[in-house]
């Protein structure tokens, strides 16, 4: 991935550091040290974006966009100087190419719902990938039976990857294919997607693309020029911001042409009873009041990012990654499921004669919380053949310690349950 | 054995046996050891229709009554789940219909895996009580 230009001195990364700023690390879970292996569900939040939420509320508090008043002027001012961070973290062109939603969910539907108004006819065909989140599947499903389109899917290798052969091939050969839809991270394998050169190829034939960036966002360095992607989702919480907040990125051009998703205050220009006109861009995409505390505490996230070097919080993670892979690989009868070259810090297993269910509940009684289940992706599982994982999703602020308590805990429940 | 005890006795019975664990593992494995103990489930009633919904793992439960009583069989294919589901098969079978329906839950607090067993989506603890229920509800109504 391309660096960007830092303006500052990034500080050194150093983990002891990192952790001290989370208060949620001193809590107890069942007695013992907390150890946060759920962060693809949703990060843990630095103290700074707790603290820019919480001095929002005690001092700035107002509508948006609204009021002639001193404090709705501030509370504009900090949210669209979260936009402006945004932008800038994403290298998007215009401030005003990111649309804040509720999360990555919002977002698809979003370029679902308005795309599909704007380029599905009857017979055309939406690609998407065996890997993706639910969310990146139904508002497509959606879309296209509204529209009678087809969807498509790229098929999953065995080491989790796409089928790159396949993906050219539907790519190339599908003369009515509109839409290309994919994971830029799989939430369940960790495999890091090869995007940009699939979207490289989509381009030439004039299709549009939208990336799920829900998994990227908190790990890679996300270019969205660079990718060349049309429209780009990604969830402020998984990226240490609050819930609730999320951003739709999309190219000035594409936005311009599509039609709103939701109607209401703040999206338009001039309504009669008869017509309304659209309010410009970022506006037409946000009715209602937005989640501004949110969106203020997601700017605080993104420059608390922007303060470390990027490649280093990575090269932790990695590092994270590749012993838990040892670790864990080392138990009898485990199985990782998702072994591409390309990996963030997630790792999914199964264990012969060990049920998921059983084995997240006897970690989380040695204070270790991990995931388990279908992660809202049920046909990768099919791929698979299996019911659910037992899955591992490390963040910048997880060490080698906790990596081997929980290769401790497997190993205790493992031998509780056989 | 549950046969000559009331309800109420079944679950206070239950209570004192996990009383005796101070740590989450002889808590847990005692569990275990529970669902390991459980009949089995006759094949033709470990059937889809069968399956309790809004559980992580698998779970069947099956129930018919027999000389007035509801007779409940169950299964899981996770050990923790069928743990649980044994808990409340040994409280709640071949009891009166009316017994099953009037009963309290607070045994599940008392019984000291309270933060582990608390309704929620994953364990489906909740979802298999409620079955239980509406089995002996259905019953009810019928005799
Ligand atoms: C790959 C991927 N896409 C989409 C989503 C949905 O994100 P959210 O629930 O924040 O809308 C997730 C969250 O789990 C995800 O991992």
């Amino acid at each position: 991935m391309k660096t960007k230009a830092a303006p500052v001195a990034k500080s050194t990364f150093n983990v002891e550091e990192i952790r001290a700023q989370f208060p949620i690390l001193k809590e107890l879970v069942h007695g013992k040290p907390l150890v946060y292996f759920d962060n693809g569900a949703t990060s843990q939040k630095p103290r700074r974006v707790i603290k820019a939420e919480s001095t929002y509320y005690a001092t700035i508090n107002a509508n948006v966009h609204r009021g002639v008043h001193t404090l709705s002027t501030k509370a504009t001012e900090a949210q669209e100087a979260a936009r402006e961070a945004i932008r800038k973290h994403i290298n998007a062109k215009h401030a005003h190419e990111a649309i804040f939603t509720s999360g990555t969910t919002a977002g698809i539907n979003l370029a679902a719902t308005s795309l599909g108004q704007l380029l599905l006819k009857p017979g055309d065909v939406v690609v998407i990938s065996g890997m993706e989140h639910h969310s990146n599947i139904v508002p497509w499903q959606l879309a296209c039976e509204r529209h009678g389109a087809v969807l498509k899917v790229i098929p999953i290798t065995e080491s989790g990857e796409w089928d790159g052969q396949l993906a050219d091939e539907l790519i190339c050969q599908l003369a009515n294919c509109k839409i290309l839809a994919i994971s830029h991270v799989s939430n369940t394998l960790g495999t890091i997607n090869p995007v940009k050169k699939l979207i490289a190829l989509a381009k030439k034939k004039g299709i549009t693309t939208v990336v799920d960036g829900a998994q990227a966002i908190a790990h890679l360095d996300v270019d969205v020029q660079d990718l060349g992607c049309d429209l780009y989702a990604f969830s402020g919480h998984k990226a240490y911001g609050p819930t609730g907040t999320g951003v739709l990125y999309g190219r000035e051009e594409l936005l311009s042409r599509m039609p709103p998703w939701q109607g209401g205050g703040e999206m338009i220009d001039t309504v009669t009873l008869e017509k309304s006109t659209w309010a410009k861009l970022p506006f037409k995409f946000e009715a209602g009041t937005p989640h501004i505390a949110g969106i203020i505490g997601l700017g605080e996230a993104i420059s608390w990012m922007e303060d470390y070097d990027k490649s280093a919080m990575a090269a932790h993670e990695h590092v994270l990654l590749e012993h838990a892979t040892k670790e864990l690989l080392a138990i009898d009868g485990l199985r990782i499921i998702g072994t591409a070259k390309e990996k963030v810090g997630v790792i999914s297993f199964v264990i012969d004669g060990v049920h998921h269910y059983d084995l997240g509940t006897l970690l989380d009684q040695q204070g270790i919380a991990v995931r388990t289940g279908h992660h809202c992706t049920q046909p990768l599982m099919d791929r698979f053949g299996v019911s659910g994982t037992t899955r591992a999703s490390f963040a910048c602020f997880n060490t080698i310690a906790e990596v081997d308590a929980m290769v401790a805990g497997v190993k205790k429940a493992v031998k509780m349950l056989r | 054995m549950t046969t000559t005890m009331t309800l109420a006795q079944a679950q206070q019975d239950l209570v004192d046996e996990f009383a005796m664990f101070t740590d989450w593992q002889d808590r847990y494995e005692h569990l275990i050891e529970l669902g390991k103990d459980l009949p089995l489930i006759a094949p033709e009633n470990k059937v889809d229709t069968n399956l309790v919904r809004g559980c992580q793992s698998r779970v069947w439960l099956n129930a018919e009554m027999k000389n007035d009583l509801v007779h409940f069989t169950a299964d899981s294919d996770a050990m923790i789940t069928k743990g649980i589901v044994a808990l409340l098969v040994r409280v709640y079978n071949d009891r009166a219909p009316q017994e099953i329906l009037g009963a309290s839950t607070d045994f599940i607090d008392r019984i000291g895996l309270r933060e582990h067993l608390s309704p929620n989506r994953a364990n489906g603890l909740s979802a298999m009580l409620d079955q239980m229920k509406r089995y002996a509800l259905a019953y009810s109504s019928k005799s």
